[in-house]
């Protein structure tokens, strides 16, 4: 045997272990971001923009597609031409590659693609973990290989790209999304070569001489017929037969290679088990752990990993089970409703079955098989649960049919489980660490694994939790330390050492639940030393004594912002853990500290360095032991989620979700079919904001600018009538309201204290100055804590005061539309997000009568990721109805949404008309007829909605009943379809431009954030030119589609280009105009976003340099100008300030362009300028047009030619249209 | 046939106008017609330390703020390898700039921190540029500094420098010193080899609507020549080292003025970025030609004349000059 000793050993995660094989083994990688995949493709592009080379000394070519359809479609081109190829991908992304797998493995195409298995979207979405998607396309043919690990990530990526092009059948390789996928631990690398030794060259030559190439010419994707398509598809079945040799002969090759053994079924335990566990994925490896455990204590337990599931080899399988075996529980990490039992549950008891038809059976009889469901998306399966199946085994009647991790009080299949039971060695240090997202808490615990795996010999592994929010998350970092590599795919369950990074925290989260006795406990406190002990709550100070923790603490951000490192606490927090944890000596930690902050930041400038290393010693000087009493004495008290306010469900199932014990839920506690109430947020009260804004009432000039920007609906202004405020707090303001509209009433500017993100928009944009100091605005921002609680009562008492009534408000523009009540509010989004406030004014003008449907994405999360909701009622109970299908059909759901709606819009029309001798025909004919363009209009229209109900009470009959319930259809509806520019530009534009291409009254809105923001800023159309964004990491080399002037093209849409920073007006113009449009709309809205990397504090002014240098041009095109003999584009920003490249140098995704090829960027940036310039003049010409009125056909001739021609689409009966005046033609 | 040749910082110049430190360098087509209209030697813009360390600290700042905030996006921005964030841009640009061009090359530093002065200097010598202009841009607004501490600051670090360095080494001073003909006798004995008059300091405007500072960059007309002249003809012939002049030349006779007063060279920016790099040639044509016309043979017949050393009426340029112009000043 030749085992190389001299593989590097590192310690990264599982997408890169998978993502270095791959781009290694190829030659093309066609790419597309997913969740939890993304990783692998933006390392592969970086790989590439490095110049790195694959194992035959090019540089693989790395091409992002519009979805995973185009990936594939591009993969199997690539292959057909004779390139290896590779992708990546995960959940609906592999469902949208399954028609392309089919032609793949039916062509017998070498080709291996890496996915990180995640859960399909069914009731819900998800992005976590399970195997439902590698489940869903088991049938195309391809080859299924899965590990167990991060190593087995890089190790099996390599057997299978062997396999593949020995065999001819393409390869899925799939690993545990996020549980091995985002994973760190060490790994030996794959030398290249290593890899040339795997990956023979004879097999790639054949490869390539299958390439299509007119100089050997023949001909694939022949249409066949029932003569002999049969007997051709059997004529793969010879290389699916070899497979099942070659698979164990390349693993023996690798071993032989390596050292590392693997096996296509691989027995753990008792070699005379007779209860065994069959599993594959990270939970095989907990399942193996643990019968290796009980096996050493006597029990007749085993466990067989599955690594290949397609081809499912039944020899194999059945010798991998011990001749003892006699019942088996086979435990499958998806869900299949309806199926005798789910997926490798059926393959087990069918290969049992084929076996003992085939040969003896080794164990004599035919082995009991139970099947159970663990681990859907991610949750977490542990040694208590395994144990909990293999006890389920030794029941005289196991149930046959089980889950195991959840508690089903439903269907009563839950297995119990001994949460106690543990089996992780006393060697191991485990540590965790309570962060808030982005405080550099993760990147420094990533830091730190890498520190102690790379640099010393033990072994270390990280895994991170966050919760559903993209400001303020709480993150968990699990971190475990020991001297044998750590087999532990799961969450600590006991800690020596537990650091919360957050005071706050203390106040509502059992932060020391898992604090193992003795351990040591960090707190970053922004005290002075002797204030902290008595500044913890009571129930924390009750823990520390009881379970005797050391604790220590440092006021961090204090020590980070002396040590230049403004609010960052990441380093000196990595430098408290280094010195009191103990995992190394103190002085060998600080330098290794050291060492590692030189080599992660000398790259980015000594300054950094400098800072960071004064940061480290000023650390050491500020951490303190703080002495633990012998009794709790504080008077402070943890406060829990719940409120007595809220109604049974939130208090009952959404308090304890946002409480982080979501896990304890039975299944009798959800709703079946994933429909959620809304309006949840408001319980959060996550009081985030270190700094929030206070208003100064003698300075302000109640523009309302503050309350139109602020992404979160945290300050709001309200008119109202003086005496509505008489009890009012003593410390709440108000003032008489300047304007001349509702002269008389009060007016009043609060912030809603516990809400607020404080990330500053508002005093950024807030345009008044205290006239004797210029310094000091109508708002500032000031201390929250202080103010918490007085601000609290006046948010409440504010809340209480009814908003003025919508009809008295005449003149709608960006002041007034503030005065509406936001039915969006508190979301998760990110500070200063530049998406929210074109939602929240959606639905300040719109709500009570919303229908969103919302592309996944950044708006799809924070809109609807559980446990709270931000979309909300009025007092009324309206409010906006949302729903998320998918990423690559949103426009096609909307338009679905605005169909059905009609269809009951017409359907009450004509029982109306129907029932109209008994209704009386005056209010009949003005449901029928009465315009509903205006507030009071509508308002009136649900008075008469009202009447009619009232009506219909007294009428019998079938026709009454379906009346009265579709009654509500009679006042407007108004539908939007919401999504980014990676749907809007990408995934969905071809369902995007044919919704706009019909006549229906349908309204698109566009959050242009010019990245994939949500997965972490890939490139996508609408990426600018020279920008940076991941997957175009060398600065992006071709222009922004211009998606408006390919909607203006249709000439029946009507098209907005806004920025509310630049100009708020024309926004909430744009918006009415599309709205009270009646026929198709697009608005394109500029969204500053933190993948622009700048502090989104400052997003407006950058939204007003964007508009004035030319970049982004505010426009509106309506076609209704057309008729009225003017010109239908209207651009709304004419005078051109500064160049494109002042706009651009304001913002990293640009600059670092310039820092790191200077060259480079200056030509891109040149061109950018003339484009910019050229497609003013462009616009300018445009909007000179005047069309003739003959020549564009207005949405009501357009619909009018689509129904004579009998269009499939619209042959429904209803004619999709309203007039002018909201109602339906007859 | 009248001999333009002049000597600055130890080199041999046949001409005497310089175009001085501005973004002019930065487009190497500039550079090379500004060669080709004749200019001596090229000026680099000032490398400024205290940006390059801003551009540091917020370039890691963007890329890191917003990491690991959730579970789908562990970053937002690409991570390239290498980033040009220290002065590696200025130097490679040094080395363009002499591949394009045979006059030599002054690169000009603009530090922060004591550190940074003495290592960029470094730098800029490795880099191949053949001299330094180091432009001392301290801006005194501490109330807590005394003119001799801020002098003696500016000395330490003239003289580190020096020590750092053997390229030719020119200092460019603000005019606000209580006793400017001392302290640049004080530089020039820091073994300096030119003294450059004077710095123009930007001065931000007031937006009176809107309260708010508004940066301003006014170029130079020949009106700010008067006062470079007054210090430089003071200054002649009592320092060691050579003098420049920056800011307020325009024109052959604010040329001829300036090498009159006792300048060896003039830089000239601002008339070059409104006239382009032909105004060079222009000016060098007509100051050639006016000292035909007044038989001057060479340039250093005429460099000094005006000083106050040789002037008729030094007075005019001291106090007196200022008595006389307020008692003959009237409204009418």
């Amino acid at each position: 045997m030749t085992i190389r000793l001299n593989q590097k050993s590192i310690t990264i995660d599982g997408n890169e272990a998978a993502a270095s094989v791959a781009f290694r083994t190829s030659e093309l990688a066609a790419i597309y971001p997913i969740t939890p995949s993304s990783n692998m493709g933006e390392l592969a592009d970086d790989w590439a923009t490095r110049h790195r080379t694959n194992i035959w000394g090019g540089i693989p070519t790395v091409v992002e597609m519009q979805s995973e359809g185009g990936a594939i479609g591009a993969v199997h081109g690539g292959l057909s031409a004779g390139a290896i190829c590779t992708t990546f991908t995960a959940s609906q992304g592999l469902l949208l590659m399954i028609p392309n797998m089919y032609k793949i493995a039916g062509e017998l195409t070498s080709f291996v693609m890496h996915v990180a298995a995640r859960s399909l979207a069914t009731h819900g979405l998800s992005i976590f973990g399970d195997h439902s998607d590698i489940m869903a396309c088991r049938q195309t043919g391809f080859a299924i290989l899965g590990g167990t690990s991060v190593q087995e990530a890089h190790d099996l990526a390599a057997i299978s790209t062997a396999c593949t092009l020995r065999s001819r059948i393409p390869f899925v390789h799939f690993f545990d999304g996020f549980r091995t996928s985002h994973e760190l631990n060490r790994v030996q690398m794959l030398a290249d070569e290593d890899l040339r030794g795997i990956v023979r060259q004879e097999w790639v030559d054949a490869h390539r001489n299958r390439a299509l190439t007119p100089d050997k010419p023949v001909l694939r994707g022949t249409a066949q017929n029932p003569d002999t398509f049969f007997q051709a598809r059997e004529a793969c079945n010879t290389f699916y037969n070899q497979l099942s040799a070659i698979i164990p002969e390349e693993m023996k090759r690798f071993a032989e290679l390596t050292g590392r053994s693997y096996q296509a079924y691989e027995y753990a335990g008792d070699p005379r088990a007779d209860r065994v566990v069959v599993a594959m994925g990270s939970g095989a490896q907990t399942a193996a752990e643990t019968v290796r455990y009980l096996a050493e204590r006597g029990a007749k337990v085993g466990c067989v990993l599955v690594r290949l599931y397609r081809p499912f080899v039944v020899d194999q399988f059945v010798a991998a089970l011990p001749a003892s075996t006699k019942r088996i529980a086979v435990l499958d990490r998806t869900k299949e409703p309806g199926a005798v039992g789910e997926p490798l549950n059926q393959d087990v008891v069918a290969a049992l079955h084929e076996a003992a038809q085939s040969f003896d059976l080794p164990m004599g009889n035919m082995p009991e098989v139970i099947g159970g469901r663990y681990g859907l998306s991610s949750k977490e399966f542990t040694p208590a649960m395994v144990k909990a199946v293999l006890d389920e085994l030794a029941k005289e009647h196991p149930l046959r049919r089980f889950t195991v991790g959840i508690n089903d009080d439903v269907t009563h299949l839950s297995l119990a489980v001994d949460n106690d039971f543990d089996i992780e060695s006393p060697k191991v240090v485990k540590a965790m660490f309570f962060g808030l997202g982005a405080d550099g808490t993760v990147g420094a615990n990533k830091n730190s694994i890498k520190i102690i795996g790379d640099e010393t010999t033990l072994h270390a592994q990280g895994y991170f939790v966050y919760d559903s929010k993209k400001s303020g998350a709480m993150t968990i970092s699990h971190l475990r330390f020991g001297p044998e590599p750590i087999k532990a795919p799961y969450l600590i369950r006991r800690a020596n050492f537990i650091a919360c990074h957050q005071f706050e925290f203390l106040e509502k989260m059992d932060i020391l639940e898992a604090a193992e006795n003795g351990g040591v406990f960090l707190i970053n406190a922004p005290l002075a030393p002797e204030d902290v002990w008595g500044a913890l709550p009571v129930e924390i100070q009750r823990t520390i004594i009881e379970r005797h923790l050391k604790l220590y603490a440092i006021d961090a951000g204090k020590v980070a912002r002396q040590a230049g490192m403004g609010g960052r606490i990441n380093t000196v927090m990595q430098t408290c853990f280094f010195a009191i944890s103990g995992v190394l000596e103190r002085p060998e930690a600080i330098a290794a500290i050291k060492h590692s902050i030189e080599k992660t930041y000398a790259k980015r400038g000594e300054e950094v360095v400098k800072r960071n290393f004064q940061a480290v010693d000023k650390s050491l000087e500020n951490l303190h032991a703080i002495r633990v009493p012998q009794t709790a004495t504080s008077q402070l008290h943890q406060t829990g989620f719940a409120d007595e306010r809220m109604d049974d469900f939130t208090r009952r199932v959404q308090s304890v979700m946002m409480a982080g014990k979501g896990d304890l839920l039975p299944v009798s506690a959800f709703p079946v079919d994933g429909t959620w109430p809304t309006g949840t947020t408001r319980w959060e009260k996550r009081n985030i904001a270190a700094e929030i804004p206070v208003w100064e009432p003698e300075v302000c000039i109640q523009c309302n600018k503050c309350a139109f920007v602020c992404p979160h609906a945290a300050i709001r202004a309200k008119v109202y009538e003086a005496a509505q405020a008489s009890n009012a707090p003593e410390s709440f303001l108000g003032v008489p309201y300047k304007a001349p509209d509702m002269r008389g009433l009060t007016y009043t500017l609060q912030v809603a204290p516990e809400d607020c993100t404080g990330c500053g928009l508002c005093v950024q944009v807030c345009p008044a100055k205290d006239r004797t100091n210029p310094k000091h605005k109508a708002i500032n921002l000031m201390p929250q804590r202080e103010r918490r609680d007085q601000e609290r009562l006046n948010y409440d008492f504010f809340l209480n005061i009814p908003e003025v009534d919508r009809s008295r408000i005449t003149r709608l523009d960006a002041k007034s539309s503030q005065f509406l009540l936001p039915l969006f509010e508190y979301s998760g989004a990110c500070a200063g997000c530049g998406e929210t406030p074109y939602i929240k004014l959606l639905s300040q003008l719109f709500g009570d009568r919303l229908i969103i449907a919302n592309a996944t994405g950044c708006s799809s999360i924070y809109g609807g990721n559980l446990p709270t909701t931000p979309y909300t009622k009025n007092r009324d109970g309206r409010g906006p109805a949302w729903s998320n299908s998918l990423f690559e059909d949103n426009a096609e759901f909307g338009l679905g949404i605005r169909l059905g709606v009609l269809e009951h819009m017409n359907h009450a029309r004509r029982l109306l008309t129907e029932l109209g001798g008994l209704l009386g025909s005056q209010l009949v004919d003005q449901l029928l007829d009465s315009p509903q363009s205006t507030e009071q209009q509508i308002a009136e229209q649900r008075q008469r909605v009202k009447a009619l109900r009232q009506a219909l009470a007294t009428i019998p009959g079938n026709p009454s009943v379906v009346l009265a319930q579709l009654a509500d259809y009679l006042v407007h509806k108004s539908i939007w379809i919401v999504g980014g520019d990676g749907w809007a530009y990408d995934i969905d534009y071809g369902g995007l431009d044919h919704v706009l291409s019909l006549p229906f009254d349908i309204n698109v809105l566009v959050l242009d954030t010019e990245v994939y923001s949500n997965t972490g800023g890939q490139s996508s159309k609408s990426t600018p030119l020279a920008a940076a964004a991941k997957y175009a990491s060398a600065g992006k080399g071709t222009a922004k589609k211009d998606l408006g002037l390919m909607a203006m093209s249709y000439r029946h849409a009507y098209v907005a280009s806004v920025a509310f920073g630049a100009n708020d007006n024309q926004t909430v113009k744009a918006f009415s105009e599309a709205a009270s449009f009646h026929g198709p709309s697009l608005i394109i809205a500029y969204s500053h976003c933190i993948a622009h990397g700048y502090d989104l504090r400052m997003g407006a002014d950058q939204q007003k340099r964007a508009v004035e240098s030319g970049v982004w041009p505010l426009y509106r095109y309506d076609p209704r100008l057309v008729d009225q003999g003017k010109a239908p584009l209207q651009l709304d920003a004419t005078v051109l300030r500064g160049s494109a490249l002042d706009y651009m140098q304001n913002e990293t995704r640009f600059a670092m362009v310039e820092k790191m090829d200077s060259d480079r960027f200056h030509l891109l940036a040149d061109q950018a300028v003339r484009n910019t310039l050229q497609r003013v003049a462009l616009y300018r010409e445009l909007a000179r047009i005047v069309l003739p009125q003959d020549t564009a056909p207005s949405p009501d001739a357009a619909a009018s030619l689509d129904a004579s021609s009998a269009s499939p689409a619209i042959k429904t009966g209803f004619d999709g249209r309203t007039n002018n005046d909201g109602a339906v033609k007859a | 046939m009248t001999d333009m040749s002049t000597t600055y910082m130890g080199f041999i110049l046949n001409s005497p106008i310089i175009p001085g430190a501005s973004p002019l360098v930065n487009n190497l087509d500039v550079v090379r017609r500004l060669e080709d209209a004749g200019a001596p030697m090229l000026i680099m813009h000032s490398i400024f330390e205290e940006q390059l360390i801003k551009e540091q600290v917020s370039l890691n700042w963007a890329m890191e703020h917003a990491d690991y905030s959730n579970f789908e996006a562990s970053t937002f921005l690409p991570r390239p390898e290498e980033f040009r964030l220290g002065p590696e841009e200025y130097l490679r640009h040094i080395w363009k700039v002499k591949s394009a061009v045979s006059v030599p090359v002054i690169a000009s530093l603009n530090g922060y921190s004591a550190g940074g002065w003495v290592s960029y200097a470094r730098m800029i010598q490795e880099a191949g540029a053949d001299g330094l202009e180091l432009n001392i841009y301290d801006m005194p607004i501490d109330g807590q500094r005394t003119a001799a501490r801020l002098e003696e600051d500016s000395l330490d670090i003239i003289r580190a420098v020096r020590n750092a360095v053997t390229i030719p080494l020119a200092v460019k001073l603000s005019p606000f010193y209580t006793s400017p003909v001392n302290f640049a006798r004080r530089v020039a004995q820091c073994d300096v080899n030119a003294v450059v008059l004077f710095n123009r300091f930007y001065q931000a405007d007031i937006d009176i609507e809107e309260l708010a500072p508004m940066p301003s960059l006014q170029l130079s007309t020949s009106d700010d020549l008067l006062l470079r002249i007054r210090w430089t003809a003071a200054m002649y012939g009592h320092i060691k080292s050579d003098i420049a002049i920056t800011g307020g030349v325009h024109t052959a006779a604010d040329a001829i003025k300036g090498i009159m007063a006792g300048a060896g060279a003039l830089q000239m920016v601002s008339a070059l970025l409104k006239q382009g790099p032909r105004h060079l040639t222009m000016v060098h044509k007509k100051m050639t030609e006016w000292m035909e016309q007044h038989e001057y043979q060479s340039l250093s017949e005429l460099q000094g004349v005006m000083s106050l050393a040789r002037m008729p009426r030094p007075e005019l340029h001291e106090r007196t000059n200022y008595i006389h112009i307020l008692q003959n000043w009237s409204r009418d």
